[in-house]
């Protein structure tokens, strides 16, 4: 069994499922049947990624690795392994797309559904091996690889003015892209100038290279992953695409693609580039800090959902970013877990939203009020889910939060001081977008508007279920991912201050 | 005897494993959050018998909390500290947050009060709401509430106060906005959440100061080490922990929010915003003693915030005419009082809890009477409109006499008690801050006594076709409780025993002769509420009072009925700046950040053009740029291995 190829696996089965999908023949590509088989894939999917899960064990570092050469002359493998931070992107991407598959049944209907299921199985396959790739060649391809899944979704199914949205988002990507191929290629020069060349990500980790090329190469990446994440002044693309992408597509690109961003820094900057890592990080800091309260901000004053929404994940990217290089193991745990958690709010929001605006016709905050009368589940899960968002304690988002806030707050007290005004700022943004659309008298011509159906319920609820129980039970994702923080803060050649008071002998317990 | 700290009396936590009967701790908190589950989650089929499941579970946790009690008053005292470990909530690198339960003197008072007091408003609640379509969801809510203030007080570390924290917090946002359907109450909803946030950030601060401290939230180890911080970080802390009692207790400057609250139903008044919940800040205080104690200069400012609050609630108090604000300004002020025993030290910090629970009794009673008078007059909160209700309602007036009698410090009440005590310690510590509390018990007497007369007594003003009935019994059975306990709170202070059973907790005072002897302080403040019960009685009484409010009045009455322009004030200095900054960063964001990298809209835009004109081919171009991207690549490694 252990021999056996679970993360290949894993990446074809949904890749296969895509072609599968896309080649179901003319008269069945209008029923049901295309979407049946995409969701089939990404059950299975999902199982394979709960196997993985259940073969892993937390603290032995890279594990199920596959190793094969792929290019010997530039030293490039088809080489994959998962440690803690990657099984939990791993399963929140294999969580996330049956969840947005049920939700989005209906959303492409008459527009080529097989289509849309097919790129989104397709992104799945490309982000998966995104998670898993230990190569850095590799890691590049389908980095690039997603975007054109990506770039059919947004383009080809979400609303008036998606091509525009569509283009922009792929032109920052592709940016950001070129300047990661000539980091990958500078890389590639300096591991060939130590010897044989290899983009082996444990033979990169033990390269020496010199200061000036770890640090240009360290922005190379640094640019890519901003872009992707993304943190000011890189973002702007985020809020139009997320406003003319269909809700669907918006949680696979903002909770799984942007996922990427973040995880690279965590996987690549810090894993190959750790005394560059330590270098930026006073202007990394301050984006992060900039990012949490302008994109807060910005989402406070958005009169379209949609767009809201989007901004309050610039705002949240900037905790994750800022908690990744606080450098301490709150910070990285803390933000490994934001990601995850991150994926599930942000996720369930957008698919709520989107059970809003097809009710009501328009995503303008300005003309939906009263809904709480009408669609009270609809209304209650809303705020569940923006509760999350907000971090309440006993929800998810809360432990990851105040753990990154802790860690800002060790490395400098007015960080710390700076990213807590993002709590008032997140209860201002969440409960006036609730106040304005829910609550009020119900208004005329909204009677015929039904409460969730047992389809878009199903789709949702697993996620609501997920922000409680994350909320009161965290221990067993930071149980696999604070070995992986551990090496890789051993790696950097960081280590936790201690308290300024040492506990008293007998300790806490 | 207690452990004790080197330097000072300061009692160290260090709870022993619970054992026997206190293994049932968890379950305090478990029944009335299961109740809180079912029927939230359980929507329409709980309807029928959900507002008897979730009255009964707060009794049983009220059941329980009496059995602790029994069982923690048959220890010695240096074995009233148990703790339970229910699991590790979250752990990474040093931080080791549990879910652990700490039950000892200061806890079990608050239970007894939360679950009891809870249980009678829930009680009272069934008649209150019956014919309300969304009783059941009122219920649910109830039941997280005190789910949640149990959860605060019985948390062993500040990150699970936290939890409860956020919790009653979310409970009070969810009841003020109960009625949702109304904008003014939506509004409050997000106004109280707001403002306690802010307040929140004093808290989330303090929390990460602790760990990087203390390495831990925990009460055990910060007590143990607070003694080897510097005395600016317990400072520091002091002050930070000062901002989150603000924002929850309701006491300047964070007091805006209380007054808009009473958009709630008014057993949601009763219970979280005058019982329990707005006193979670003294509680906070008290508990952290073994910060405060090291920090004079923040015990200073918690005097100064409670003084300020004392006289801003009072005012506000003495000149609204909606019964519930005229309440509501009234607790800010009584918990004024608690804040200010609080911050005067161990001499005080028992005090600050006999009040806070006899004002649980006496606030609770007369806000509940102000529901029934409310239930008999079609809902009007205007006392103008009020007027002789003592002989429409002599239930609801009697039991409301007996509140009055004991906030305003009747000699024997309740009130009078343990408001004498704040006195005489505020006096002994500081004249003039004794001075303001004495004047402020004046004030008391005032705007208690106005209250009263405009709603029992004076002529009646009713509008037409109203016509006032007595209450339900389900609603006067938990009225007469109140009542009774207004009367007989003062027991607490027999024999000095909540002082000495609080002693494990918050140390023992050291007795010193007050620089006027107890007996004349007594006296002297029977005579200065006796001096504000007249003035009140030559203003209101002997006069008629006119069915709308009169418009030349003075500038004292003018800012009291505006709040004394504390909205203007959070609109000037925060809103309304906060609402150009946002204006201003969307349009930077539109013109310079996205204008700058992106090139403009312009650029796009064309090339979007070129784009379209390879015939819609996107995909083609893209291809195509991807093929070449990959020669690239490949000539560039090609190049650099040839070299």
């Amino acid at each position: 069994m252990s021999d056996f190829p679970w993360l290949t696996a894993l990446i074809v089965v949904p890749l296969v499922g895509a072609l599968v999908t896309a080649v179901v023949p003319e008269p069945r590509r209008e029923t049901a049947l295309p979407k049946q088989v995409a969701l089939g894939f990404s059950l299975v999917t999902a199982v394979l990624g709960i196997v993985i899960a259940t073969q892993f064990h937390a603290g032995d570092g890279m594990q199920l690795t596959e190793t094969h050469t792929w290019i010997e002359a530039f030293g490039v493998h088809y080489a994959l392994g998962v440690d803690g931070l990657g099984l939990l992107m791993i399963l929140l991407t294999v969580g996330l797309v049956p969840v947005v598959f049920l939700a989005s049944w209906h959303e492409a209907d008459g527009r080529n559904p097989a289509a849309f299921f097919a790129w989104a199985l397709a992104l799945q396959g490309f982000a998966l091996c995104v998670f898993a790739a230990t190569d850095v060649f590799l890691f590049y391809v389908v980095f690039e690889a997603t975007l054109i899944p990506a770039y059919f979704l947004i383009g080809g199914f979400g609303r008036e003015g998606r091509g525009f949205a569509a283009l922009k988002f792929l032109m920052y990507q592709l940016g950001g892209g070129l300047v990661l191929l000539a980091a990958v290629i500078g890389l590639y020069v300096v591991s060939a100038d130590a010897g044989t060349p290899s983009y082996l990500l444990s033979d990169l980790q033990q390269l020496d290279m010199s200061t000036a090329w770890e640090r240009w190469l360290f922005v190379g990446f640094m640019i890519a992953f901003i872009v992707k994440a993304p943190l000011f002044p890189l973002h702007t693309w985020l809020a139009d695409t997320t406003e003319k992408a269909t809700p669907g597509t918006s949680v696979l690109l903002v909770c799984i693609l942007d996922k990427i961003g973040t995880f690279g820094m965590l996987r690549f900057c810090l894993g190959i580039f750790p005394n560059a890592s330590q270098w930026a990080t006073p202007v990394v800091i301050t984006l992060a800090l900039i990012s949490i309260v302008y994109g807060a901000f910005l989402a406070i004053g958005q009169d379209d959902i949609l767009r809201l929404i989007g901004l309050t994940s610039l705002s949240h990217f900037g905790f994750i970013t800022l908690g990744i290089f606080a450098l301490t193991s709150q910070g990285g745990s803390g933000s490994i877990l934001y990601m995850v958690n991150h994926g599930v709010g942000t996720a369930a929001l957008f698919l709520l939203a989107g059970y809003l605006i097809k009710r009501k016709g328009t995503s303008l905050i300005s003309e939906i009020t009263g809904m709480e009368k009408r669609t009270p589940v609809l209304a209650g899960l809303f705020l569940v889910a923006g509760l999350a968002t907000l971090g309440l304690p006993g929800l998810s988002q809360f432990v990851s939060e105040i753990l990154v806030m802790i860690a800002a707050f060790d490395y400098h007290w007015w960080v710390g001081a700076v990213a807590v005004t993002g709590i008032v700022l997140a209860a201002v943004y969440v409960l006036w977008l609730y106040q304005r659309t829910m609550t009020g008298p119900s208004v005329p011509g909204d009677e015929g508007i039904l409460d969730l159906g047992r389809r878009e319920l199903v789709a949702v609820v697993p996620l609501l279920a997920a922000l409680v129980v994350f909320g009161f039970f965290p221990q067993p994702m930071l149980d696999a991912v604070n070995p992986t923080v551990d090496s890789l803060l051993q790696h950097v050649g960081v280590s936790d201050d201690p308290p300024t008071v040492p506990a008293a002998e007998e300790g806490a317990h | 005897m207690y452990a004790f700290h080197e330097a000072g009396g300061i009692p160290v936590v260090d709870p022993s494993a619970a054992d026997g009967v206190f293994g049932l701790l968890w379950l305090v908190i478990a029944l009335p959050l299961a109740g809180a589950a079912v029927l939230l989650i359980g929507g329409r089929f709980t309807d029928r018998w959900g507002h008897l499941l979730g009255t009964a579970l707060p009794i049983g946790s009220f059941a329980i909390s009496v059995a602790l009690f029994v069982s923690l008053l048959g220890r010695d005292d240096d074995k009233r500290q148990i703790g339970q470990h229910l699991y590790t909530w979250f752990e990474t690198g040093h931080l080791d947050v549990g879910m652990d339960l700490l039950y000892d003197p200061l806890s079990a008072l608050f239970l007894l009060l939360i679950t009891g007091v809870g249980s009678l408003i829930h009680v009272y609640s069934i008649g209150y709401m019956a014919h309300d379509p969304r009783r059941r969801r009122f219920f649910g809510y109830l039941n997280l509430f005190v789910a949640a203030m149990l959860m605060l007080v019985l948390s062993e570390n500040y990150l699970g106060l936290f939890l409860g924290w956020e919790g009653v917090g979310l409970a009070s946002y969810l009841l003020i906005g109960f009625w949702q359907h109304k904008p003014t109450a939506a509004a409050a909803a997000k106004k109280a959440f707001v403002i306690n946030r802010v307040g929140d950030m004093g808290l989330s601060l303090a929390i990460m100061l602790f760990f990087i401290t203390f390495g831990s939230t925990s009460f055990t180890v910060i007590s143990a080490g607070a003694g080897e911080a510097s005395s600016t970080t317990v400072t520091i802390l002091g002050l930070l922990l000062l901002l989150g009692a603000c924002g929850k207790s309701a006491q300047f400057p964070l007091q805006a929010w209380l007054l808009d609250a009473m958009e709630g139903p008014t057993p949601v008044s009763a219970l979280i915003h005058a019982a329990t919940m707005v006193t979670a800040g003294v509680y906070l205080i008290v508990r952290s003693n073994f910060i405060f104690d090291l920090a004079p200069h923040a015990q200073t400012a918690v005097v100064v915030v409670a003084v300020i609050s004392i006289f801003w609630g009072a005012w506000i108090g003495s000149s609204k005419d909606d019964i519930k604000k005229a309440l509501a300004g009234s607790t800010m002020s009584q918990i004024g009082y608690m804040m200010l025993a609080a911050g005067l030290g161990v001499a005080g910090y028992a005090f600050a809890i006999f009040h806070l629970l006899t004002h649980g009794f006496f606030k609770a009673n007369m806000f509940l009477g102000a529901g029934s008078v409310m239930h008999g007059m079609d809902d009007d909160v205007d006392m103008r409109h009020y007027g002789m209700v003592r002989k429409a309602m002599p239930v609801t007036y009697l039991t409301f006499g007996m509140g009055y009698l004991a906030i305003i410090g009747f000699p024997g009440f309740s009130g009078f008690w343990s408001k004498d005590k704040i006195i005489e310690t505020a006096l002994a510590d500081n004249w003039l801050v004794g001075l303001c509390a004495l004047l402020g018990a004046g004030v008391t007497g005032f705007y208690m006594t106005r209250l009263m007369l405009m709603t029992f007594f004076t002529d009646k003003r009713w509008e037409k076709g109203v016509h006032p009935h007595e209450s339900p019994s389900v609603m006067t059975v938990p009225l007469m409780v109140l009542a009774a306990l207004s009367v007989l709170g003062g027991v607490f202070l027999i024999g000095d025993w909540i002082v000495d059973f609080l002693a494990p907790v918050v140390g023992t005072p050291e007795h010193e002769d007050p620089p006027i002897p107890a007996l004349a302080v007594t006296v002297l403040a029977v005579l200065v509420v006796a001096v504000g019960v007249a003035v009140a009685w030559l203003l209101v009484g002997r006069r008629d009072v006119p069915r709308e409010a009169p418009q030349d009045v003075s500038f004292a009455t003018r800012a009291g009925r505006n709040e004394l322009y504390g909205n203007l004030i959070n609109d000037t200095l925060v809103v309304n700046p906060g609402k150009h900054l946002t204006t201003a960063l969307l349009a930077t964001d539109k013109y310079a950040v996205d204008g700058v990298l992106t090139g403009g809209p312009v650029a796009v835009g064309a090339l979007a053009g070129v784009a379209r004109r390879v015939q819609n081919g996107y995909v083609r171009s893209y291809a195509l740029s991807i093929l070449l991207g990959a020669i690239l690549v490949a000539a560039v490694l090609l190049a650099v291995n040839l070299r």
